[in-house]
């Protein structure tokens, strides 16, 4: 090699490194204008204002009515979006002899909790389930095989699987929103066809004592942002590292 | 080649035709499956993985094994073992067909498998699991049949096969290494969150593997009078001590790490497992067995060298059920219980499952027994 081929070389290596530079600068500015427009979907719960009506599921049947959860009558069949647990099984870790008796007989709502970092969405083998861009943990009930490693790789045992036919368990077919068939995963969307549409979680719209609010944690002066800044919350498992997006407010 | 398994005696025609017949049997249920759905089966909603995945992992394991006859022969030149390396070849091939018909029964919509090549996804386990257990079924095929071909006609194997058997050692260590990598690494379920899953995978592996070869060893010489030389099943026997010994020690390690520490999430799979809770004890003697069953071969073992082949037998029977009793049940099982609820559900396969998973073990048997009827005919006619 010469002097002049090597000149050549090395500068066309310092164009190109400088013109990757440019790319990645404007990538990043790039990445940075969609992460302001970006949504960061969140739900927060109010344990006192959820306890007031005691028996109370308006926003499980309103849930499961809007989205054809079927009904089964058998315990392992079972298909959930939203339910209700006790304290100490979904805050097993966050319970001591005082709370035992306590918080006895608060029962919490419990669905999907549209975590940042989801663990069920690296294990799927197909990419039948995803986070959109809002935050929203989607699943593709058409790309679904069944195989359930989301189910077992979901720390908060937010997915159910159609162990059998469900139209046969839906008690009033909505229409405008698709039902599922047998041997596919599903769950909690967090309304996501209601929340482009600009309405609010079929839960958070029943709820018959404000206990549930939805918005969006990237913006500041949303309700949630406000209230979360305020109020002392919890999230379920925080240490697993999956920063869920439902917080529990005391 | 393939036509000596299609002349036997009657016994043999018998055993053929017991085989296909539970296999046929599995393949209706199936079929009853097929249209039911999963329901048909134990598994729900708690325990969502169940006899399909835990049998899977457990065949993969027998799988692997085979590494064990071909390592010695190929790096360390043990030429003794140039007769038991194609029925270990041809062991793997069935026991991954075997796995592959346990992951398609397992699938909610086996009609869109192919989805998981469409749609390729290298963050999950179970697409590399595909791809390693595919590759590993071709290379045992293509090693086996070409090397067995080679004896037949009695010239020099093709010079191709040498590498492909040197990348099949890493290859076949890679398939249980991928499987436990499926379930360690969901922080989900403390059971399987431990990073000796794959060694325990690996030891359990090489103990149950070659055991299964002892005991096939014995019925071919039983049934065909194709006899394997003692010094190769003492061998044989020899690397069974030494990784039954490996489980042993690395369960008591898993054991100790989890009761001395006390974290309640861990802790309480084994308690479970072990002692069972009020209303649901029913794991406790399948855990028990296993963990005994693996402790009594070991010493049968032991002491079987001076002894007849009877023990020798006796102890790798006992080997494979106890760890079938681990790795195909009570660690797949027990991984979700209690559940993330902190309940603590029952699940009994039902007579559905066990017809195809015992269809399954019968598809398997009949790919075995034609491929060793092949060998055992060749061997006798020379």
């Amino acid at each position: 090699m010469n002097r002049r081929d090597f000149l050549k070389i090395t500068g066309i290596l310092a164009i190109g490194a400088a013109s990757h530079q440019t790319a990645m600068i404007l990538l990043s500015s790039e990445v940075k204008g969609d992460q302001a427009k970006k949504k960061r979907w969140a739900m927060a719960i109010s344990f006192s204002a959820c306890v007031k009506r005691e028996g109370c599921r308006d926003c499980i049947d309103n849930c499961h009515l809007i989205h054809n959860v079927p009904e089964f009558t058998d315990n392992k069949d079972k298909i959930q979006w939203i339910w209700s647990s006790h304290y100490e099984s979904v805050f097993g870790e966050q319970t001591n002899m005082f709370t035992k008796g306590m918080l006895k007989n608060l029962s919490v709502l419990c669905l999907c909790n549209h975590c940042e970092n989801p663990p069920c969405v690296k294990v799927c083998p197909t990419k039948a389930t995803w986070k959109n861009k809002d935050g929203i943990i989607m699943i593709d009930y058409h790309r679904c095989i069944g195989c359930r490693y989301c189910m077992a790789a979901c720390p908060y045992d937010a997915r159910s699987f159609n162990w059998k036919d469900p139209k046969p368990f839906i008690k009033e077919i909505n229409r405008d929103f698709p039902t599922r068939a047998k041997g596919v995963v599903e769950k909690c969307n967090f309304c996501e066809e209601r929340i482009t549409q600009g309405l609010l979680p079929a839960c958070v719209e029943a709820c018959p004592e404000k206990a549930l609010t939805f918005g969006d944690l990237n913006d500041p002066e949303s309700d949630i942002s406000r209230l979360l800044k305020t109020r002392f919350s919890i999230q379920r498992k925080p240490h697993l590292g999956t920063d869920p997006k439902v917080f529990y407010l005391f | 080649m393939i036509e000596k398994a299609f002349k036997g005696t009657i016994g043999y025609w018998l055993w053929l035709c017991f085989l296909s017949a539970l296999a046929l049997a599995g393949f209706i249920s199936y079929l009853r499956q097929l249209d039911i759905g999963l329901g048909i089966t134990g598994m729900g909603r708690d325990v969502s993985w169940g006899l399909y995945i835990a049998n899977f992992t457990f065949f993969v394991g027998i799988a692997a094994s085979s590494v064990v006859v071909v390592l010695p022969y190929y790096l360390h030149d043990y030429k003794k073992f140039g007769d038991i390396i194609i029925l270990g070849e041809f062991l793997a091939v069935s026991s991954v067909v075997v796995t592959i018909l346990f992951i398609l029964v397992d699938l909610g919509v086996p009609s869109r498998v192919l989805n998981v090549l469409i749609y390729p996804s290298p963050s999950s386990l179970l697409f590399w699991d595909m791809v390693v257990l595919t590759g590993y079924l071709i290379l045992n095929i293509v090693i086996g049949w070409w090397s067995f071909d080679a004896k037949v006609k009695e010239i020099e194997p093709p010079i191709w096969i040498k590498p492909l058997v040197y990348i099949s050692i890493p290859w076949a260590i890679s398939i249980h290494t991928v499987t436990a990598f499926i379930y360690s690494g969901l922080s989900a379920k403390p059971l399987w969150h431990t990073a000796l899953l794959a060694p325990r995978f690996l030891a359990s592996a090489f103990a149950s593997g070659p055991s299964v070869l002892i005991v096939l060893c014995f019925i071919i010489r039983r049934w065909f009078g194709f006899n394997i030389e003692r010094d190769v099943i003492k061998k044989i026997a020899i690397i069974v001590t030494y990784a039954l010994s490996i489980h042993i020690f690395f369960m008591l390690a898993e054991i100790y790490t989890v009761l001395y520490s006390d974290l309640p999430s861990h802790k309480s799979h084994f308690e479970f497992l072990f002692l069972g809770v009020p209303g649901n004890r029913f794991l406790i003697p399948w855990t028990w067995g296993s963990t005994v069953g693996a402790i009594i071969a070991f010493v049968l073992f032991l002491i079987s060298h001076k002894k007849n082949d009877s023990l020798v037998i006796f102890a790798s029977i006992i080997t494979v059920v106890s760890i079938w009793l681990e790795k195909g049940f009570c660690l797949i099982i027990g991984g979700f219980v209690p559940t993330p609820f902190e309940e603590y559900p029952k699940y009994v396969p039902t007579i559905f499952e066990l017809f195809i998973t015992l269809g399954i073990y019968a598809a398997g048997g009949l790919i075995l027994t034609i491929l060793y009827k092949t060998v055992v005919s060749f061997r006798q006619s020379k």
